[in-house]
């Protein structure tokens, strides 16, 4: 079992054009904060709970989990139970940290070497708050592709994880160890079935499956074929996504124990390498674990995302020239996948789960919210010169009209 | 299925209009006959138009010797429906529908607005048939809450004496309640379609000015109803950061001298272009020009413009004081008070060409959902709820 814990870091949803060049007040910290502390009330610390329990009770027990730069560095500045908590979950020494880009971004796709700082800033903090050195590798959502995988084997990880998607796996079972093909590290595959019975269909009568005890569902996986079987999570799942009134978290209590009585033992991602690997798979496009599509039209399908990255990604030479960490830091918060996901014009005409985790009316509020910022910073680099001028849109209030006229239809 | 004859009132019809009132009677009439509904359509103009979907019925509305003080009031187009005498014609009007509703078969009413309602009510009297009103604007939206208390005393009788109201937006049937003493249960929302089919969709119009300026559009009444000031407040503050922008305000009213001077008093002349009221084609011509056109509605019970927009592809930013926002989501929606944050879209359309190419593409798409024979067919649902029929 693994889990993936995340915190972004949300836009001013005001920032406008009359804030650039006037203000650097991008992130929304009250929003943030606010939204932190109702999601640890409602799934990090009672689901922690329940997981400190069943470690302390059940000697096989183990978990793994993966937490985001940005979440972390949250739960520090506002919300430090919550890091207790975790760091209690850490010192049972069961609890694997599994290693991914700092911030959740979808860096791997448009500057390897911006990928790599991410992965070892996120491999700095895990090693700091929880004295670990991860050994297997999530990218954000979920991306992945063969290039991903030689990526991350020359960065020293043995395993990594990806989704289990039939357009991977074919007819093959994702219950058994994969070599990644042409990179030397083992491939990791989300039961996508299992995982989602949990993750979308446990509080739905309308399921045939409905009500999931913890007894039928280990009988279902002690019915699987293979050697294993991966559960891949949001952590949210229990008690965000799926309330505490659908008895999510009786069902989390009880699992250890009715998957120890089916005779089933519990593995960190890391203690699957051993299984070895029987068969090579190739996976020449991006694959992901969101929507029916598992691809990456989520954060990059319009014009809008497309463009948003591009020209993010396009300064980040000089971002970096500018040496001035607080700007290299607001830049880097904007890599975070989460502000392409607000931007996703394909689900918006259903308003279904994008919608949900969307704090914009539109994907139109969101981007232009996102390129006011990026515009900020693009006027704060042009103005110290770490820019050219000509290259960029960005143009703020003109302070002394007659110094700026600019030639007509330039 | 057994429809309904139906009996229409109604004061604008294609090309005698000033507004979308015309439009949206002419296409609900349009929407009707497709499921085999008889529509007569009774407005004040003896014209001689054949319209092959309804029987149109002119009254002559005129007083002995008045016709040509329709042109009286300064600002408003020559050819504007609504004369100086526009009480005395209205009670005309209603006096000649008695005359109307003992002469055809008919099942039930259908009066559009306060004009109409007085005729609506007295041929319910005759005939015993019920009455339907439909309530396209009150008057309170079109005055911005000072209205003229003539029109509020007809528009009431109506609301008051109709069996059931039909109204184009849940933001309008608030506003009914809010103004009116009626039972909310009398009230049923209809939002409102386009016509699709119109050939000037297709023309992909451009000019020598949309080629050298991006285009921002007002189209609309130059009323208070309609926002215009807004507009050009938020046009200042567009061209404080934006060259070569060109904000059309097309459209005539009282307010055309105010919203000159204005214009001129904010020092944003040479960037506004007033085209006084547009028609037919031209309509379509300056959406496809416009880079992102506004509708900045103080209070706008549905907006038929919002979808005229979409259909030809201009991006849209509309206030959240009307009943069109209720349907559409691919657009921008502000308060018509909030000018920063429409100059803030103005800028993000006009600065982004991925956000226009999107804004136009799912607009587009999103518009073709909206035809004509959805709201007709929930209309005549109303008429069969009206008369106890069953559907």
């Amino acid at each position: 079992m693994y889990f993936q814990v995340h915190q972004p870091f949300r836009i001013r949803k005001g920032f406008s054009i009359f804030d650039i060049g006037k203000s650097q007040d991008y992130f929304d910290d009250k929003k943030n904060k606010d939204i932190l502390s109702k999601v640890a009330e409602k799934c990090y610390l009672p689901a922690n709970n329940v997981l400190l329990d069943a470690l302390n009770s059940f000697e096989g027990f183990k978990v793994a989990f993966s937490i985001t730069g940005t979440a972390l560095e949250q739960f520090r500045d506002s919300s430090p139970e919550v890091l207790r908590s975790f760091k209690a979950l850490a010192n049972t020494g069961r609890v694997e940290f599994l290693a991914e880009t700092y911030h959740h971004s979808l860096a791997f796709l448009f500057d390897k070497e911006e990928f790599r700082q991410q992965v070892a800033d996120h491999l700095r903090i895990i090693k700091e708050f929880f004295g670990q050195k991860p050994r297997v590798f999530r990218n954000t959502e979920l991306i992945y592709s063969d290039d991903l995988a030689k990526e991350v084997s020359k960065l020293g990880f043995k395993a990594v994880l990806a989704e289990g998607a039939d357009k991977v796996l074919g007819q093959r079972s994702p219950n058994f160890v994969y070599d990644a093909k042409g990179s030397g590290v083992k491939l990791l595959l989300k039961n996508y079935r299992l995982s989602d019975d949990i993750a979308f269909r446990f509080g739905d009568r309308n399921w045939q499956g409905w009500p999931l005890t913890a007894r039928k569902f280990a009988e279902w996986i002690k019915n699987s074929e293979g050697d294993f079987v991966n559960l891949f999570l949001d952590y949210e799942t229990f008690g965000e996504h799926q309330w505490a009134d659908t008895g999510i978290f009786d069902f989390l209590k009880s699992l250890p124990a009715e998957l120890k009585n089916a005779g089933l033992e519990f593995f960190h991602p890391s203690d699957l390498i051993k299984f070895g690997s029987k068969v090579s798979l190739s996976v020449p496009e991006l694959v992901s674990w969101a929507d029916t599509e598992r691809d990456v039209s989520a954060w990059l399908g319009n014009d809008l995302q497309k463009s948003a990255a591009a020209q993010l990604y396009r300064i980040k030479g000089a971002v970096l020239r500018s040496d001035d960490a607080q700007l290299i830091d607001s830049w880097r918060r904007l890599t975070t996948s989460d502000h392409f996901y607000y931007m996703c014009t394909k689900w918006f005409n259903d308003g279904d789960v994008h919608k949900y985790f969307n704090p914009y009316d539109t994907p139109y509020e969101g981007y232009v919210a996102f390129m006011n910022v990026l515009n900020d910073i693009v006027h704060r680099l042009k103005r110290r010169n770490f820019l050219g001028s000509g290259k960029f849109t960005a143009k703020v209030l003109k302070k002394n009209k007659s110094s700026v006229k600019r030639k007509r239809g330039a | 299925m057994l429809n309904p004859k139906v009996l229409m009132f109604g004061w604008e019809f294609p090309p005698f209009k000033s507004g979308g009132l015309g439009t949206a009677c002419h296409d609900l009439v349009k929407g009707l006959a497709s499921f085999d509904t008889k529509v007569t359509f009774v407005m004040p103009s003896n014209l001689k138009k054949d319209v092959s979907f309804v029987d149109l019925v002119g009254v002559d509305v005129n007083a002995v010797e008045s016709s040509l003080s329709a042109y009286a009031q300064p600002g408003d187009c020559p050819d504007s429906v609504y004369g100086f005498d526009l009480f005395g014609e209205v009670e005309r009007y209603a006096e000649r529908s008695v005359d109307i509703a003992k002469k055809f078969d008919f099942d039930v009413i259908h009066a559009h607005d306060w004009m109409t309602y007085k005729a609506g009510i007295l041929a319910k009297k005759i005939s015993g048939k019920p009455l339907v009103v439909h309530l396209h604007a009150t008057e309170f939206d079109r005055t911005a809450n000072n209205p003229h208390p003539h029109v509020e005393f007809l528009e009431m009788q109506g609301l008051q004496q109709a069996d059931l109201i039909i109204t184009n937006s849940f933001f309008s049937k608030n506003n009914i309640l809010l103004h009116y003493d009626v039972s909310p249960d009398k009230i049923k929302v209809v939002h409102w379609g386009i016509d699709q089919d119109n050939p000037a969709y297709s023309l992909n119009f451009s000019s020598e000015l949309s080629k050298q300026n991006r285009i921002v559009l007002f189209l609309g009444r130059l009323t208070i109803q309609k926002g215009g000031d807004y507009f050009l407040q938020a046009a200042k503050k567009v061209l404080e950061f934006e060259e070569n922008v060109k904000f059309v305000v097309a459209g005539s009213g009282v307010m055309m001298h105010q919203l000159i001077s204005q214009a001129h008093n904010l020092k944003i002349d040479d960037h506004v272009i007033f085209t006084g009221a547009l028609k037919g084609e031209d309509v379509h011509k300056a959406f496809q020009m416009s880079d992102v056109f506004v509708m900045p509605s103080v209070s706008e019970p549905f907006g038929l413009v919002a979808l005229e927009s979409l259909i030809n592809k201009a991006p849209l930013i509309i206030s959240r004081q009307s009943g069109a926002g209720e349907v559409i989501k691919n657009c921008f929606k502000v308060d018509f008070w909030d000018i920063n944050k429409m100059a803030n879209y103005i800028v993000g359309v006009l600065r982004y060409p991925a956000l226009k190419r999107e804004l136009k593409r799912n607009g587009f798409k999103e518009v073709l959902a909206h035809d004509i024979y959805k709201p007709a067919k929930a209309v005549l649902d109303i008429y069969h709820e009206v008369l106890g029929w069953e559907s």
